[in-house]
């Protein structure tokens, strides 16, 4: 497959928020994946730029969020930055136990790591990076899943 | 395309007609807001159609059980009708769907409340 990147650098606003949608929908299309996977990755990457957005650069308008879209292999890779204070992965709740379900929050890193076969999140004290990975369709690296 | 909604009465049951999309922003604060201002009105028995609702993200999420919770300690009740198959899996996945109370028919849906 032919290496493919697109990146894009964007305001910590609400319109970043669905930005980063619609170009996840429209390169996971492009990639080959069926409506059902498009609306998952789509998803996915919402989540994490609300992630980035919120709760890494709060709304700081001297704040970047960079996202890049990368087909490597058989993989779509798409990585989000934040330049935020860094993401404490040890208060993450979970959001299916008991006495966290009725909770009006904590549900986007688990609806990510739902949707994507391989979720990576590097914080630092300079902000956070996390990188979804979704294996594509079709791809000799991934003959197995192609064909079921 | 943002998120609509419509109130109607059916039998002491107020029914709100949800379309669009219930997320971050926009979405999420229309149905904080209908629900705040129906239980300001004494509209307790409230059933949220969300058969045009066609996409909800974790805020989204969030809001329903936020209105859910508020609806229930104000000792009133709320029900979801009609989900589509994206909000279904949605909540199956965060085991909401246990949680809240789930119809596809109206009219039974109405009679549940009593």
């Amino acid at each position: 497959m032919t290496e493919q990147r697109v990146s894009y650098t964007l305001d910590s606003t609400l319109e970043t928020v669905d930005s980063a949608e619609q170009a996840a929908s429209r390169i996971a299309t492009e990639a080959g994946f069926d409506d059902d996977e498009v609306m998952r990755i789509a998803m996915a990457v919402r989540e994490a730029a609300v992630n980035a957005v919120l709760h890494g650069n709060a709304y700081d308008p001297g704040k970047k969020v960079n996202l890049d879209f990368e087909r490597t292999g058989g993989d779509l890779v798409i990585t989000i930055r934040d330049q935020g204070k860094g993401l404490d992965l040890e208060k993450i709740p979970d959001p299916l136990a008991a006495e966290n379900l009725l909770k009006t929050s904590g549900r986007g890193i688990f609806l990510i790591r739902s949707f994507m076969d391989e979720v990576h999140i590097n914080p630092s004290l300079t902000g956070t990076e996390i990188k979804l990975i979704k294996h594509v369709p079709g791809t000799s690296g991934h003959v197995k899943e192609a064909s079921q | 395309m943002s998120m609509k909604t419509s109130t109607r009465q059916v039998n002491g049951v107020t029914i709100v007609d949800c379309s669009g999309r219930i997320t971050l922003g926009e979405g999420s604060v229309i149905l904080k807001d209908v629900v705040r201002d129906l239980l300001s009105k004494g509209q307790k028995k409230l059933l949220l159609n969300l058969g045009d609702v066609n996409y909800i993200d974790s805020s989204g999420i969030g809001e329903l059980v936020s209105a859910f919770t508020t609806v229930r300690n104000q000792g009133g009740d709320l029900k979801l009708l009609n989900l589509t198959k994206k909000v279904h899996d949605l909540l199956q996945i965060t085991k909401l769907y246990t949680v809240f109370d789930v119809k596809d028919d109206e009219a039974t849906a109405v009679k549940s409340f009593g």
